[in-house]
């Protein structure tokens, strides 16, 4: 039974900006941050003053690990002329800013403030493939670390358990890939703007300019299936199983609802917000399932009195695709073991009945982990407001849209709801 | 047998020593392993060790081609993946643990479900010797 759960007053979301994520050799931490704090301040549709913001909620992984520089509040803090009010940093790895939206909720919430700028920022691209593996590694449980397991590895292990419960195989994992690809081209501040069929072009353009034989592949699954063009990284999840490795920056203006008329006439209500914690792989009891992700639902959804079927599209945490089957079932968009089944038949497309991950998903929008959580409400922000441009749902009155963040293998999760009101 | 603290510390001890050790409540019976010193059912601090016996299934498992430093300092790359996995032990309790003896560059050959037995790997000498949990087919 969900307990029911309240804000002692109301938080609306009235500003909202993202950086482009992608690779950036000459774009720091600041630079990325700057460029989503500038789109935040130009999306408040009547304008407001940035001296009125009283505090800074930033989430941040391990900038501290990528680039050796930790204590990242006030050094945004000072970025956008902040300091001195407070500035606090939260850590619950790929879900940092979604605790920090959280706790920018509850600051407004309490009374305490009226105005808080939320955000999040990850630097990950400076360092090899094996490093990241190994600062992300950092989020994983003592004990899978040890035996050496990766990211990759551990929803490797998972999607094993989840072949063999339901029945599932690869086949199933790369219609997410497809799916979340297809959506990519028309997100302009995508790391991989690209569908599978581009990328199979581009490979044989690529192999034909510098004289190697040209590959060619009869569909979408016979180029997924090409262990030349799509490698294992930890099996079964292969490269195109995987989000990339990524710099960006995102953040969000909260007020009280009462005033956020001040601000806009369209702003979103936050109507339910969740979270929750998980234990590590050995300490599940079912590894098809997280029991973060469960609690975080049942807190947002208790909060929100809405349903499942309540809400009308998802941007959800597909850092590996594995990881998005599992959560549509978590969530109640769909039956456990239904999930691979609802995006085999097409539920969970654009102008399908359940949209998921609209912005092409952290595999192809790109996963700076930090900035992860508030960029997928980024997504539900652009959506609700009609202003997705071409990759804007179809045919939808929408009013309801959620985001579903993870961090870790599953340590901590949470789930937002919006209202259009 | 003497009373090392119920840690992380005591149980890659144990590990160093060939022993896969895990904590019982003694209120309640139940069985932690990696060990607890508080028990999450009952909340009582009063456990003692328990040797498992090594044995249990294959509950999930990966092979890992792109390997973080440490493990490619044991030989391991992307020519050369290894397996790791959660094993559910006779006891019922799962850890996590490297799957030896399997072909990890054949993972369509290793199946859930499979018997495994206990193994203990160490690497390196002296002070700087580690050991890992692992598993390999009965």
């Amino acid at each position: 039974m969900q307990k029911k759960r309240k804000l002692a007053r109301g938080v609306a979301v009235v500003g909202a900006g993202m950086s482009k994520f992608g690779m950036f050799k000459d774009k720091d931490s600041k630079d990325l941050f700057a460029e989503a704090f500038r789109e935040m301040l130009e999306s408040v549709d009547k304008g407001f003053d940035p001296n009125d913001i009283e505090a800074l909620y930033l989430g941040n992984f391990t900038n501290d690990f990528f680039i050796h520089q930790g204590h990242w509040g006030p050094i945004i803090s000072d970025l956008i002329g902040l300091a001195p009010k407070p500035a606090t940093r939260t850590e619950g790895a790929c879900a940092s800013s979604a605790l920090a939206f959280r706790e920018g909720v509850f600051a407004i919430a309490s009374g305490f403030y009226d105005i808080v700028l939320v955000g999040g920022v990850e630097e990950m691209s400076k360092r090899t493939t094996e490093e990241v593996a190994e600062g992300l590694a950092l989020a994983t449980v003592p004990y899978e670390g040890r035996v050496g397991f990766t990211f990759p590895g551990v929803f490797g292990a998972l999607a094993t358990a989840y072949f063999n419960k339901y029945g599932a195989n690869r086949e199933h994992l790369m219609n997410v890939t497809i799916k979340s690809h297809s959506n990519a081209p028309l997100n302009p501040k995508a790391q991989f703007p690209f569908s599978i069929k581009d990328m199979m072009t581009m490979k044989a353009e690529g192999a034909k300019k510098k004289g190697k034989p040209v590959p060619h592949w009869d569909d979408e699954k016979a180029f997924l299936r090409d262990p030349g063009a799509n490698p294992v990284v930890a099996w079964p999840m292969h490269l195109y199983d995987c989000c990339p490795i990524s710099d960006g920056g995102a953040c969000m203006l909260l007020v009280a609802e009462e005033i956020a008329k001040n601000f806009t006439d369209n702003p979103l209500s936050i109507v339910g917000i969740g979270q929750g914690s998980g234990k590590g792989l050995h300490a599940a009891a079912d590894l098809t399932t997280m029991e973060a992700t469960k609690n975080a639902a049942d807190e947002a959804y208790g909060m929100s009195g809405l349903q499942p079927e309540d809400i009308q599209f998802s941007e959800v945490h597909d850092c590996f695709s594995i990881a998005e089957l599992i959560h549509i079932e978590d969530l109640g968009f769909f039956k456990p073991g239904q999930g691979y089944k609802a995006v085999e038949e097409g539920l969970t497309r654009r102008d399908g009945p359940m949209p998921i991950n609209t912005s092409g998903g952290l595999k192809c929008k790109g996963h700076p982990v930090g900035a992860t959580g508030i960029g997928q409400l980024f997504e539900v922000w652009k959506q609700l407001r009609g202003e997705a441009g071409e990759r804007q749902i179809p045919n939808k009155d929408l009013r309801i849209g959620a985001a579903h963040n993870l961090g870790g293998t599953g340590g901590t999760c949470t789930f937002t709801i919006f209202e259009r009101r | 047998m003497e009373q090392r603290p119920f840690s992380d510390i005591s149980y890659e001890q144990y590990l160093s020593e060939g022993k896969l050790m895990g904590s019982r409540c003694k209120k309640c019976g139940a069985l932690f392993v990696p060990p607890r010193s508080i028990c999450i059912k009952c909340y009582s601090s009063e456990m003692e060790w328990v040797e498992v016996k090594g044995e249990g299934r294959l509950h999930a498992f990966t092979c890992i081609t792109v390997a973080p430093p440490f493990m490619m300092e044991q030989g391991f790359d992307r020519k050369h993946p290894y397996c790791s996995g959660v094993v559910e032990l006779e006891e019922g309790a799962k850890v996590d643990a490297r799957i030896d003896g399997v072909d990890a560059s054949k993972p369509e050959e290793i199946s859930i479900g499979m018997p495994l037995r206990v193994k203990f790997l160490h690497w390196g000498e002296g002070e700087k010797q580690q050991t890992y949990l692992a598993f390999q087919p009965v």
